[in-house]
Parts: C-alpha cells; sequence; structure tokens
C-alpha cells in the first residue's frame, strides 16, 4: 500500500512491475552526511526505490540514565543540555520543572514568563536549523546560511541570559540563575522585531518554489492513526494533523495565559512538517511578546526565583562574605538538603515533541531512577515504514524533516 | 502540567476492579497520577482493555521503562499510558524476579512499544515474551552486561590521564 | 590605515626565500607547506553538540572559508583534515578508525571538544575515552562545546603544524613507530 502511496505518479509503472526488479543492499552512514547525525540504515533497493531499511543507532550512546543515578538534581542540567543539543534550554527548563515538581515549589508568574521567553526562543532555534537542513538536504544551502545568522542572534541572546551559547545549563531549580540584564532586554525586543522579516524571506524561498514541493509533498506521508500507534509526538505529529501540544493539553509554567494557534497539516508529509514548524515559529514569536506585554504589567522586576529558600542557591556576594550562606549554598549543590521520596512524571513541549522526565526519589540526594522520554527515539522507529516504496533520496528529506537528533535519540 | 482528576481515577478504579478482581493494586495519592500495580502475566491484557475501552480510550503510549529493585531482587517495567480523548495520564507498574525476567510484549498492542522494549531489555535484561526483535539496541551487541542494574558500575574500568610527553613536539 | 601596511588580505604571505627579477628561489619543503596548509579539506565527524557549533563556525557569521577551508569533504577519500566533533561511543569506535584509516596521507587529525579529547564529562561505560586511544590527534581543542573562535584557532594550529611539517615526517622512524603503536601500517 505505501508504495501506492508515496512515489510519484510516474513511477508507478516502474515499481509495480515484478519482472523488472533488482535488489541490491546499500548502506546510509552512520557518517554519512545526508543522515547528519549518527544513525545506520542498510537498506534493501531495488533501483531507487527503497524496499525495506533496517536501522540501527545507538552509535553516541552515553548513558545518561546510568550517569543520573549517581548525580545529585542540579548536576544533571548539563546532562540535559545535551539531549536535544538545538534548543537546550527546553531540556534544562523541562528538568528544573519536574525537580519542582517532586519538591513542591511554586513559582511566581515573572518567573514563568521568562521562561517561556526563553523556552519559545529555543523553540525558534531548533525549527530553523531544521528547516533550514530540509533546505540543504534538498539543495539550497542559500537559506541555511542566511537564516543561521538568526540563530547566531538567539546564542547572543543566551549568552546575555547565562553566559553560554549552545549548552546553556540555564536556570536553577525555581527560576534563574540571575536577573535578565537590560542588553538581553533589548536584544529580545530587537530579535522581536527584526526576525519576522528573514524567516519571512526564507519562507518565501522555499514553500512557493516549485522544485522545493515537488521534492517534499506527498514525501515520506504518514497517516494519524500509525502516526499515534508509533508514539509521534510534536511538530511531526501535527502534520499528521492530531493537534496534541503538551503546552496546552496539560499547560504547565502558566501556558494557559497565552493566546496560540497550534498549526496542523494534512498530510503528514515532509511539506506539511516544514509548514507546521514555520507556523511555530511565527506562534512562538507571538507568545514571546505576549509574555513580554505581560511582563509590563507586573511591577516586580527584581523576582527571579521562587520565594523557596530550601533549594534556590543564595547570591555570590553572600556566598564570599557569610559562612552561613557559604554552607547553605554548599548544602544545596551537594544534595544534602531534604528531596521528598516520591516519583513523578512532567512533560513539556520540547522542539520535536513530548520530552517527559519520569523521576523515582528514594530519598538519597541523587535520584533512584531517572527515564527520559525522548521524542526523537519513539519516533524514528517508524522510519523504514515511512520510507519504504519511496525514492532514496525522498528517504533523505524525510529524515531531515523528522528533525532526528542523535544525541537525543541515543541519550 | 498534568493535574489530578478525580473523577477519571475512580472510573479507571472501578472498570479495573470489576475486569481483573484480586491482580490490581491501586496507589492513588501516592504521587502524581493515578499508579496501578499489576502482576506481569497480566500486563498485555490489562493494557489491551484500557486502550479499547470505550470510557477510558488509554490510546497513547507515552513511555515504557525498565526499573532495578536490588532489595527485593526484582525487575520492573513502568508504563505511563494518556488518553487523548479525556485528557487523562495513569501509571502502570509490574514486577518480576531478576533471574527470569519475563514480560509479555505489548508491540502488538503499540508498535511504539517495540524500540522502548528494546532498550528496556538492552538495560535491565528484561525478556518481553513475543518481540519481534529483541536485541540490544543502544549499546554494543557484544555486551554482556546489564548496565543500568545497580550493581553495575558507572565509570569506564580503563580511562586513564593523559600522556602529555608529546604535546608541544 | 599607512600607505605601506597594505596587504591583500586574499594572498598569503610568502615563505622566505630569495626574489629578485623575475624568480622566487624557497625551499620546496616551504612551498608544498604553504599549499597544503591554506587548501585544508576537512572532512566534518560530527556526531553531537559540537557538530552543532561546526555548523555555526561553518556558517555566515565566522565563516571557516575565510581560512582556506570551506570545502567540505564527505568522502575520507579526498580529504585532509579529520574533524572529530562530539562524543564518540565504543560502538562508534570502529567507524571513526575506518574513516581514519581510508584517509590518504598526509592527514591530520583534530578532537573537537572535551568528548572528542578526553570523554568529557561522560566518564561512562560506553564512552571512548578520548579518541587518541585509537587514531593519532594532532590538535586538541577544549571546551563543551567550544566556540567556534575556538574551533577556527585549532584550525589555525593545524595550519601552523602542516605549513612547518617536514616532507619527510611521514617516513620517519617515529611516524612509524606511532602508527605501529596505533596498530596501523
Amino acid at each position: 500500500m505505501a508504495q501506492q502511496f508515496n512515489t510519484g505518479y510516474w513511477a508507478k509503472d516502474i515499481v509495480s512491475s515484478e519482472e523488472h526488479k533488482e535488489y541490491n543492499i546499500l548502506n546510509v552512514g552512520p557518517t554519512h552526511p545526508a543522515t547528519h547525525g549518527v544513525f545506520q540504515n542498510v537498506m534493501l533497493m531495488d533501483g531507487e526505490f527503497i524496499v525495506e531499511t533496517e536501522q540501527t543507532i545507538g552509535y553516541i550512546h552515553r548513558a545518561f540514565e546510568k550517569i543520573a543515578e549517581r548525580r545529585p538534581f542540579y548536576q544533571i542540567t548539563p546532562l540535559t543540555d545535551r539531549l536535544n543539543y538545538c534548543s537546550s534550554p527546553l531540556n534544562n527548563m523541562g528538568w528544573h520543572m519536574t525537580v519542582e515538581k517532586l519538591l513542591g515549589i511554586e513559582t511566581s508568574k515573572r518567573v514563568d514568563y521568562l521562561r517561556i521567553i526563553v523556552m519559545e526562543l529555543a523553540r525558534i532555534a531548533d525549527h530553523l536549523i531544521c528547516n533550514s537542513v530540509i533546505g540543504v538536504d534538498s539543495g539550497a544551502l542559500t537559506g541555511f546560511t542566511y537564516l543561521f545568522q538568526s540563530r547566531e542572534f538567539i546564542y547572543e541572546i543566551y549568552e546575555e541570559i547565562c553566559g553560554s551559547r549552545l549548552t546553556t545549563n540555564m536556570g536553577r531549580i525555581g527560576g534563574f540563575e540571575r536577573n535578565f540584564s537590560d542588553k538581553a532586554w533589548d536584544k529580545i525586543r530587537y530579535f522581536l522585531k527584526t526576525y519576522p522579516a528573514h524567516l519571512q524571506e526564507f519562507e518565501n524561498l522555499l514553500s512557493r518554489n516549485r522544485i522545493f514541493m515537488d521534492r517534499t509533498i506527498n514525501v515520506g506521508a504518514f497517516p494519524a492513526d500509525r502516526a499515534l500507534a508509533y508514539g509521534f509526538t510534536g511538530p511531526n505529529l501535527r502534520a499528521c494533523g492530531v493537534d496534541y501540544d503538551v503546552r496546552v493539553m496539560n499547560p504547565y509554567c502558566s501556558y494557559e495565559d497565552f493566546d496560540f494557534i497550534i498549526p496542523i497539516g494534512q498530510n503528514g508529509d515532509t511539506y506539511d512538517r516544514f509548514m507546521v514548524r514555520q507556523e511555530e515559529m511565527k506562534q512562538s514569536l507571538h507568545i514571546i511578546q505576549q509574555a513580554l506585554d505581560k511582563l509590563d504589567k507586573i511591577p516586580d522586576k527584581e523576582t527571579f526565583y521562587a520565594a523557596d529558600p530550601r533549594f534556590v542557591l543564595p547570591p555570590k556576594e553572600k556566598v564570599y562574605n557569610n559562612m552561613e550562606a557559604l554552607i547553605w549554598h554548599f548544602k544545596i549543590v551537594m544534595g544534602e538538603t531534604d528531596i521528598p521520596v516520591g516519583e513523578v512524571y512532567h512533560s513539556i513541549e520540547a522542539a520535536n515533541g513530548e520530552l517527559g522526565f519520569y523521576l523515582v526519589s528514594d530519598g538519597g540526594r541523587t535520584p533512584s531512577r531517572l527515564h527520559f522520554r525522548r521524542p526523537c527515539f519513539i519516533y524514528y522507529q517508524a522510519y523504514p515504514e515511512m520510507v519504504t516504496g519511496n525514492m532514496l533520496s525522498d528517504a533523505v528529506l524525510t529524515m531531515s524533516s523528522m528533525n532526528v537528533i542523535a544525541g537525543e535519540l541515543d541519550a | 502540567m498534568y493535574r489530578f482528576n478525580p473523577y477519571r481515577d475512580q472510573l479507571v478504579i472501578q472498570k479495573l476492579s470489576d475486569h481483573f478482581p484480586d491482580v490490581v493494586q491501586f496507589h492513588e495519592r501516592s504521587s502524581d497520577m493515578l499508579c496501578v500495580t499489576v502482576g506481569n502475566e497480566f500486563i498485555h491484557d490489562l493494557l489491551l482493555f484500557l486502550r479499547n475501552d470505550a470510557d477510558l480510550q488509554f490510546n497513547f503510549l507515552t513511555t515504557l521503562c525498565g526499573m532495578h529493585y536490588p532489595e527485593t531482587n526484582q525487575l520492573g517495567v513502568v508504563y505511563h499510558l494518556h488518553s487523548f480523548v479525556n485528557n487523562h495520564r495513569i501509571r502502570i507498574k509490574t514486577a518480576t524476579d531478576q533471574e527470569q525476567a519475563t514480560v509479555p510484549t505489548i508491540t502488538t498492542i503499540w508498535p511504539a512499544a517495540n524500540w522502548m522494549e528494546r532498550e528496556a531489555y538492552d538495560f535491565f535484561g528484561i525478556i518481553f515474551d513475543g518481540h519481534p526483535n529483541l536485541k540490544r539496541i543502544l549499546n554494543m551487541d557484544d555486551m554482556t552486561d546489564f548496565p543500568l542494574r545497580k550493581d553495575f558500575p558507572l565509570e569506564d574500568q580503563t580511562r586513564e590521564d593523559k600522556d602529555d610527553s608529546m604535546f608541544g613536539r | 590605515m599607512s600607505d605601506k601596511q597594505i596587504i591583500n588580505p586574499d594572498i598569503v604571505e610568502s615563505p622566505e626565500g630569495i626574489s629578485g627579477q623575475g624568480f622566487f628561489a624557497t625551499s620546496f619543503e616551504k612551498a608544498v607547506g604553504l599549499a597544503r596548509k591554506n587548501s585544508l579539506w576537512p572532512l566534518p565527524f560530527a556526531t553531537s553538540c559540537c557538530g552543532i557549533e561546526f555548523m555555526a563556525t561553518m556558517g555566515s557569521h565566522y565563516d571557516l572559508a575565510r581560512f582556506g577551508s570551506e570545502r567540505l569533504s564527505f568522502s575520507p577519500r579526498q580529504s585532509d583534515l579529520l574533524m572529530v566533533m562530539g562524543t564518540v561511543a565504543k560502538k562508534m569506535g570502529p567507524v571513526l578508525r575506518e574513516v581514519y584509516i581510508q584517509m590518504a596521507e598526509p592527514k591530520w587529525v583534530i578532537a573537537v571538544g572535551a568528548c572528542a579529547s578526553s570523554g568529557g564529562i561522560f566518564d561512562t561505560y560506553s564512552v571512548l575515552q578520548g579518541i587518541d586511544r585509537i587514531i593519532p590527534v594532532d590538535v586538541f581543542v577544549p571546551g563543551c562545546p567550544p566556540r567556534p573562535e575556538q574551533i577556527i584557532n585549532g584550525i589555525l594550529k593545524i595550519q601552523e603544524l602542516v605549513g612547518n611539517e617536514s616532507l619527510r615526517r611521514r617516513n620517519s622512524k617515529e611516524y612509524n613507530e606511532m602508527m605501529k603503536h596505533y596498530q596501523m601500517e
């Protein structure tokens, strides 16, 4: 069935005639540029068409879940950075919120809005890479080099907020490590002003481009029921036409205060995934604008962490000059504070789906078990079904449009 | 953030006690969502029932992960289900002996469980009965240990400090 | 800008030698080094986070093309510089070794990031504790991930090595012993 659905109209005669089939085996990856990352696919090919695919993953397996059992809560944040490294802040915030859920820390609205600004910036940064790489894989490098400048600007905003570019290790349990500087606010506002034009220009390059449309429409299409059975989440599921978004379904971090649209596609093909991500970037800009407006209405400009002294690090000046503050800082960092026994599952809408943290605490300084629900890992297993019957060049585009991040896949 | 839905929780408890009497234990408020413990021989039927029941409709397998309980010498599997229709989440736990850890597969219910079960096998050595392709997924094929068991050391045993005699050549 | 100091940025400085009317004489080694160092074809072996930072380095903002390395070669047979960026797991180790063996001499290796250099924060059973355990490495770039400036600095260091490398180095006893140590002959 998949064959008839996926291949171009002109190719049907070739594929369907049995006597013309000639099989050979092709190994793609793990260092092939088209897999951008480290995936291996051994494909049984009939000419240009894929008959069967066998996947091998685990080429950068780093044993996150094992490391997490040996690290205090604060030291797990750097691990989450390296899950989906295209949007590290999202993972950081997700992890902090999981711990807050376990500890029962309530954050104020201002902290929530600050987090939302950072999270939506990270979502833009992630979608931006994914979409421009779709362009690269279909042969249009221009969009990539052009849009990457905007990503550099997001990096600059990160640097103003936390001092780091890619693996941000941003925030603390209960909020942020410091208030946003004035320069950070200026940069966020500047980004909001300039980015829509850049994005539109990028979209004009591709979205109605005849070549791009022919390469992507009906390529790697996946029906919604199969997508649900395969555990798709995020833009890939929405491209199939299911409007599941954790931000709306189980609002966290005051997302219920915001007004935004969940874009959905129809066919779940590469073009739909591309367009859903494009629209999500615009919605993210919209959310950031709303957050800025809401923050203007909050008279308090100083709160950037939860008013819970048990898990919030004291300011550095006090740590260096005050014995009690030093002890307090030490206890929190070394995980000597009281952690309740219990288990929580918290999920956020990360850039490519529902990123879940299943945290089991036995009261010790480290988690007894921490399981990451990594969206890539779950939906990448549908890849053979998506590309069977397609041409090899379409399989490349399908993979790049699925936004499979190796770090998240292999943990 | 997912919040309790007491009405839905009660409905699940009632339905499950009707259909699976005496084999299901409930831990209502022990955590952030309704938690159900069931023996490993019933897990497949229970999940199938939860998915197909017209009122419950747990249509989405959020995640599946293995667990190790060294104090009781047991291995466990934890399933998180999500009903998109009712926006209701549920956690289901099962446990087996460490020596003969066998759990029926649920790949027939959700194909998404395929890799998650392989991962649980890779990490903990839980055998999923009826799994189409149960082999290691993240670690190397020739590995014999199950690394996420608590008795396995985390660190690379062969790590050594750099020899810097060749620097600055 | 003073009149004397105008240097064409597109032209590298010539090596020391004797020049006269219509000729320029220098040693063969220097000429070859000059040519090699300014036309390195990198093979990006990007596995994780550092790969994204490498994308930034190749992007319009930092523009690695300024250093003669804009031609990325994904085929090991046509590349001079193996850039290993990101964690290399033990499962990946044989692949990396194979890629290195397939590269034609002369070849150089740069390990970008803490993971490639030493395993970084991942001191775990599944991660190779530094790629210098399986292939010889010329330059290590620290950082997790290193900033693009650092990666560019690493490239400049490699260029320094390449430019000053003796033509006989690859035949020397030390080099052969090192390759024997890595079991590549």
